[in-house]
């Protein structure tokens, strides 16, 4: 809640005035005007829900996300956008008393579906981190790990390994030493090499949850460069504490919020607005909505 | 310099020089407690050593190790059936109690609910079973080897059974907290790139705890060949005949030196003192690779 405030100050660029500039850069990135919602979604959220035990922690999320595009999820802290993400691949399944109400679609099928396997769910879409976490291993292994233990067929395993570094733009900086231990890596690599090993498994969707909030601005800028050449072939949902990176990186943006509960006091997040980057940041339809991006409160 | 900050000057030396409240006689009094307190154990235990070792050190030759326990060659007798009797029992122990309690653990840590009763009262016996005396798994081994048939209980497999249950609390505990140490991070890492909870275990976490598990393997290991109560228990006795197998006759180093201390004749109460500090140099060794192993390979995450 905090940060908010602090961050928007050192940005610097909430007034309405200062917005212009940033609103023009978005709108470079779209040739033609985009229509409201997205026509071809790879995945939807209808009606959804999610508890952690009695805790209502996100109320009725209706989203969808465009094939090809970056959507951002943001809001201020507790406001249940990266417990939104965590639905999105079933990783919520992993917080003990967590449930979930609602219809997640993966191309029309709900993932949460009694059938449905989430390991398989989360070979389809695929997950980058806050904290860049590669495995103690080879950067070589790092990269073959997801197709080893999902069992690709894999015609040539240095191919797969090349591509996906390549993929992330770490390969120059890595092809010598794909032998070494990934743990020596700087930041910013590690975080490139965390989406080289997302990538190696030929996801459809990755999900991004603050991938850069553990990087200094360089390596964040390049991580930003990364999304928007990846989005040619992926779906990109990420979530984000910064508002400079949404309306830079992203297509469309979902605005969420806590609201608190009248009785319990306990905070239960929702969407507020869900439009494109353009429109939220520069004409929000929702009071609270600019609110946020103007600094006035988070 | 005027009179004036001068004589501010001098009043703040005054005040921060001159006799240290820290050096005054009750201070001194209770630091003097203190280092009584720390070298109390350490002395006693160096005096320990030094007078078996001098009482030893005829003894320090290589019939020591090679010959076995003799009552024609009093002054040659070794140790060879107690040294060969105690490796044969450590690795038994170590086959038998290395994978239950990583099993037991792996188990406890990546697939039991936490929040269960069961697991719950699993975790605080677990604690109570590391602090039960030696001599009750003895007597739990001197059952199981009755219920298995054997008559002649103080054969390889009956001791290392003894040793295995008395290790395998501490086994569990520490490899549960190695596991623990490898952090959630790498485990979700894993899972979002479709890998199965077990795959998840066996190839990222497992292998990342492994220095851990060793080390406090080891530990427990170096307690084990120390131990002569559940042995005696066991019926472990004198024996002139290497082991070759699980079920062959078997001694150990503790047993032996517990043997021939007790004996009236000098010669073998020095070779006992000279055993004493060899089994002291294994012991003090396999900790010293343990911690070496922690050292060197522990990540700090």
């Amino acid at each position: 809640m905090s940060k908010m405030p602090a961050e928007a100050t050192a940005n610097g660029t909430h007034t309405p005035h200062s917005e212009a500039p940033m609103t023009t850069f978005v709108s470079q990135a779209g040739h033609e005007p985009l229509p409201k919602l997205p026509p071809d979604p790879v995945m939807e959220t209808k009606a959804l829900n999610v508890f952690y035990g009695d805790f209502h922690a996100v109320h009725d999320v209706d989203l969808a996300f465009g094939r090809n595009e970056i959507t951002a999820l943001i809001g201020p802290s507790g406001c249940g956008k990266s417990t939104v993400l965590r639905c999105l691949n079933r990783m919520n399944d992993l917080v003990p008393g967590a449930r979930v109400e609602g219809e997640v679609t993966y191309h029309g099928q709900n993932i949460y579906a009694k059938d449905v396997d989430p390991i398989a769910v989360r070979t389809h879409i695929g997950m980058v981190f806050q904290k860049p976490n590669p495995f103690p291993k080879s950067i070589y292994d790092n990269i073959a790990y997801g197709p080893r233990v999902t069992g690709m067929k894999v015609d040539s395993m240095d191919d797969l390994v090349e591509e996906a570094l390549r993929g992330a733009a770490l390969w120059d900086e890595v092809k010598d030493k794909l032998k070494q231990s990934a743990i020596g890596l700087s930041g910013g690599q590690q975080q490139r090499l965390c989406i080289a090993r997302t990538i190696a498994t030929k996801p459809d969707v990755i999900l991004m949850d603050e991938p850069c909030s553990a990087l200094d601005p360089i390596a964040t800028a390049r991580i930003e460069d990364l999304m928007l050449e990846l989005k040619d072939d992926y779906t990109i949902v990420i979530v984000t504490h910064n508002m400079q990176q949404a309306a830079r990186v992203s297509d469309r943006t979902a605005f969420f919020t806590a609201k608190p509960d009248k009785t319990t006091g306990n905070r239960t997040g929702q969407l507020v607005e869900y439009d494109l980057t353009n429109t939220i940041f520069s004409n929000p339809s929702d009071q609270r909505t600019e609110d946020y991006i103007s600094g006035r409160f988070g | 310099m005027s009179l004036a900050t001068r004589t501010a000057s001098d009043a703040v030396t005054a005040s921060l020089t001159g006799k240290s409240k820290d050096r005054d006689v009750r201070s001194m009094v209770f630091l003097g407690a203190l280092w009584f307190s720390l070298f109390f154990g350490v002395v006693v235990l160096l005096a320990l050593i030094i007078d078996t070792a001098i009482a030893g050190a005829p003894r320090f030759d290589l019939q020591l190790f090679t010959e076995y326990e003799s009552r024609i060659n009093r002054d040659g007798t070794g140790f060879r059936a107690g040294i060969l009797g105690s490796v044969w029992l450590m690795a038994t122990t170590a086959l038998m109690a290395i994978p239950l309690g990583i099993g037991a653990a792996v188990y406890l840590e990546e697939f039991a609910d936490k929040k269960s009763r069961v697991a719950r009262i699993i975790e605080i016996n677990l604690q109570n079973l590391a602090a039960v005396p030696s001599i009750i798994y003895g007597m739990l081994a001197v059952a199981i080897m009755g219920l298995l048939g054997y008559v002649y209980k103080g054969i390889v497999l009956g001791g290392a059974f003894a040793l295995a249950l008395l290790i395998l609390p501490v086994v569990i505990i520490t490899t549960r907290e190695a596991i623990r140490a490898v952090p959630s991070d790498i485990r979700h890492g894993s899972l979002a790139l479709g890998a199965t909870v077990w795959q998840t275990t066996w190839r990222n976490t497992l292998p990342s705890a492994v220095p851990g598990i060793a080390t406090g393997t080891i530990l427990g290991l170096s307690r084990a060949i120390g131990e002569a109560a559940p042995l005696l228990i066991l019926g472990l006795a004198t024996v002139r005949d290497d082991p070759t197998g699980i079920e062959s006759k078997v001694t150990a180093l503790p047993i032996q030196i517990y043997n021939l201390s007790a004996m009236s004749q000098l010669e073998y109460q020095v070779a006992a003192s000279a055993a004493i500090i060899v089994l002291l140099v294994l012991i003090l060794g396999m900790n010293a690779l343990a911690i070496f192993i922690r050292n060197k390979f522990q990540r700090s995450w």
